[in-house]
């Protein structure tokens, strides 16, 4: 199967999961994106789940997993765009997540990241 | 094509052979495809398909290799999903214990078999050790 696509922007990694994962398609992702983190020295890393309707606890974990990692290497990790029952099921699941921070949107995780285009620091756009 | 099986009346059925981890995929995207032509909601959609990929993962990690089993049965009154999970692999020595939240024996977070009874509406474990193991859930359409 393909991989995901990395994007960066800033000093940000943007990544969002259009298809169903298969654990080696899941652990795949979490490998190259630990390795992007360093390549790239990125601070902020963004991933939207606004596809995926179904995480279950290997999801889950490999996710939590991402954000441990990332966190280790410097850079803080952000879950957008979960659905609502997935939202429900991971609670029932006993996954509530601990750790991994979430917003509902990619407008909002951008926001909580401070990443912009090129870089650019946010001083830098008030001129 | 419809069949009676202990007061139950099969409408529909599917088996997806469980033997690797791309079949975890088929066996949830299987369950959502029944699923939904019951009528269920979204939200019961997620949470079936969720507990068969729970299923599924065990039978991988543990069983080796088996089957799960998905009909949608009637039983006069109510309409719902049968999910059998099989496999025969070394089976579970501790029944009680794997129904506990955070037991693993495999490294992984054990939240599978506890995990998939909270989501469904009914859970039955038969296991012992040598003798492989089989869960049936179910979960009715409200």
């Amino acid at each position: 199967m393909d991989r995901i696509p990395i994007l960066k922007m800033g000093e940000c990694l943007l990544v969002s999961i259009q298809v169903d994962m298969d654990d080696d398609l899941a652990l795949a992702l979490r490998d190259s994106l630990t390795s992007r983190i360093v390549q790239d020295k990125a601070r902020g890393v963004l991933i939207d789940i606004s596809s995926l309707d179904i995480v279950d606890s290997f999801i889950g974990r490999m996710l939590a997993n991402i954000a441990a990692m990332a966190k280790i290497l410097d850079a803080q990790t952000v879950l957008v765009g979960m659905r609502p029952s997935v939202a429900m099921t991971l609670v029932e699941l006993g996954l509530s997540l601990p750790g991994i921070q979430t917003a509902l949107n990619v407008d909002r995780g951008l926001k909580l990241l401070h990443c912009s285009p090129q870089g650019e620091s946010s001083a830098a756009k008030h001129h | 094509m419809a069949r009676t099986e202990k007061g139950l009346t099969v409408k529909e059925e599917a088996v997806v052979a469980i033997n690797i981890d791309t079949d975890i995929v088929v066996a949830r995207h299987k369950s959502r495809e029944l699923a939904a032509q019951l009528g269920f909601s979204y939200v019961d959609l997620t949470l079936i398909a969720t507990a068969v990929s729970e299923l599924a993962r065990n039978i991988v990690l543990y069983g080796g290799a088996g089957e799960i089993q998905l009909s949608l049965v009637e039983n006069g009154v109510n309409r719902g999903i049968v999910v059998v999970a099989e496999d025969h692999g070394r089976g579970i020595a501790d029944i009680n214990r794997a129904l506990q939240d955070g037991y693993s024996s495999s490294g992984s977070l054990g939240l599978g078999l506890p995990g998939t009874r909270r989501l469904m509406d009914e859970f039955e474990i038969v296991s012992a050790p040598g003798k492989g193991t089989k869960v049936t859930v179910k979960k009715w359409k409200r």
